[in-house]
């Protein structure tokens, strides 16, 4: 009880049956194109196991030797992998960009007594994105 | 009030979410999209081969592929919780999810160790 | 009020009706208001109210925007009533209902007894270890220090969040979105000295961990407090006191 409040009245009873309750449906995300946005956002994560999992077994791969690695680049060709990285890839892209978009929700810096404007700390992040991906390439390709 | 130990995942779940969106994208997108297709030229097999049993590889390697499964598990956890209602069964999915995200964690770690 | 000779425009609500005493289950009454082009909804109501039908049950007070009392679903969106406009809705009709995710007692009004208990529950107050005298003066602050919560300030408990949070609607225990807005508030007040205790009210499993940052209830705000932005500050600030009690313990806690 929480001094103050209506519960101090004795004959208040907190779950009264003539309330009425609407009960929410089990897809209530199929019927409001942000609650969409949001199921899609946080099915990325199902992308990226899935990507993770697929680099395991590249490596895997690798350690095989070359002619298990020459086999999975074989199997990198087939239509279906193909249709599903390209698949994946639109997810994890919108999971970068989500990502790095509510970055300075949580990111709040200051520098001195000014506060660092959000649309830099995304701007950052994009350029970072950038650059690491740059590297990357030049390693893995060079 | 009993201590939570939901910070702990959450953490889990930023880390490997901030690593798979700057790493996975260009990973995925040279490995899985552009040299499969023949828009760039497949890196021979020493190179690769010498690359990832490079220390430094193997531990980015590491981090990237377990924070992603770490990151999954927790999101998937609410998404089923949220999106399909299953809360009732939170016991069960969390073990499911996390299990898997530390099983993915050994065999990542067990196969970096010995490549 | 003398009107032209021409014919009033009209539009249609269609209002959810619930009086458990006759009838168990809820059903939409329609009405035909004047559609004014200063017009709110809540003036439509009130005019349902006073001409039509004296027996709808609405909670309003200040109609501009500042008591947070008249906050209903308008078409589906949690809305302030006193700041939504008739005209925005031509032709009609107009579908005015409680704000979701709260029990609902009677008609337009909900039970908002869940909401009130877990605002106090964060201690929305200044919490001093010791009180400064009087004849100390007052405490001081910046320009600077106040634009670190002025926006979390800025609530007026409407709960029209709450409306739009699906996590609220489906995990009754989470703290939700305005009640932790106000805890940072006063967490990010450089007067206020209760950090530490709002963190062992905010840091149980669903006091924020539950949300998702689905992020409709800043979208709804009709205030910009951006509720969501201080949850993940929040879980930021959560999941770094966690390893510091992991990797530091204090025995003061």
């Amino acid at each position: 009880m929480i001094e103050g409040t209506a519960n101090q009245n004795p004959r208040y009873t907190k779950y009264h049956p003539k309330w009425h309750r609407a009960k929410i449906p089990i897809f209530w995300w199929i019927h409001k194109l942000p609650h969409i946005r949001f199921i899609a956002r946080e099915l990325t994560s199902v992308a990226v196991a899935l990507y993770a999992c697929i680099l395991l077994f590249q490596i895997l791969a690798v350690a095989d030797g070359p002619e298990a690695y020459a086999r999975f680049l074989a199997w990198l060709k087939t239509p279906f992998s193909v249709f599903l990285h390209a698949v994946a890839f639109l997810f994890v892209l919108f999971h970068s960009i989500t990502w790095f978009n509510l970055a300075p929700k949580a990111l709040v810096v200051s520098l001195g007594n000014k506060r660092v404007p959000p649309v830099a700390i995304v701007a950052l992040n994009y350029a970072a994105w950038l650059i690491l991906s740059l590297a990357i390439s030049w390693i893995l390709l060079k | 009030m009993k201590k939570s130990i939901e910070p702990f995942w959450w953490g889990l779940f930023g880390a490997g979410g901030t690593c798979a969106a700057f790493f996975i994208p260009v990973l995925l997108f040279l490995n899985g999209l552009a040299i499969p297709l023949g828009w760039i030229d497949a890196p021979a097999f020493e190179h690769v081969s010498n690359l990832v049993t490079h220390p430094l590889t193997r531990l980015f390697l590491f981090v990237v592929i377990s924070l992603s499964f770490f990151h999954w598990a927790h999101r998937f956890r609410f998404t089923l919780y949220d999106g399909l209602q299953l809360k009732h069964l939170n016991l069960l999915i969390a073990v499911l999810t996390y299990g898997s995200a530390i099983v993915g964690t050994l065999i990542a770690a067990f196969t970096l160790w010995n490549i | 009020m003398a009107e032209g000779d021409h014919a009033e425009a009209q539009i249609e609500l269609e209002v959810f009706r619930f009086r458990p005493d006759d009838h168990p289950e809820p059903h939409f009454d329609r009405y035909q208001v004047p559609s004014r082009h200063d017009w709110v909804v809540l003036d439509a109501l009130n005019h349902v109210k006073n001409e039509v039908d004296a027996t709808l049950s609405f909670r309003w007070s200040c109609r501009m925007g500042v008591c947070g009392s008249c906050g209903m679903m308008v078409n589906g969106k949690p809305v302030l009533t006193c700041a939504t406009f008739l005209e925005k809705f031509l032709p009609g009709p107009i579908r005015v209902e409680p704000l979701d995710n709260f029990p609902v007692v009677r008609d337009l009004i909900i039970e908002m007894n869940d909401f009130m208990r877990k605002l106090q529950m964060v201690k929305p107050w200044i919490i001093r270890k010791q009180e400064k005298p009087l004849a100390e003066g007052e405490y001081l602050q910046t320009p600077a220090q106040l634009a670190e919560y002025k926006q979390y300030s800025m609530c007026i408990n409407c709960m029209i969040c709450y409306a739009a949070c699906p996590v609220y609607g489906l995990e009754p225990a989470f703290i939700g979105p305005a009640a932790i807005a106000l805890a940072q508030r006063y967490n990010l007040d450089n007067r206020d000295q209760g950090k530490t205790e709002r963190l062992r009210i905010l840091s149980q499993e669903e006091g924020i961990w539950a949300c998702t940052l689905v992020e409709e209830c800043s979208a709804v705000c009709p205030k910009g407090v951006d509720p969501a932005g201080a949850i993940q500050r929040y879980k930021v600030t959560g999941a770094t006191e966690w390893w510091k009690s992991i990797l530091m313990p204090r025995s003061n806690g």
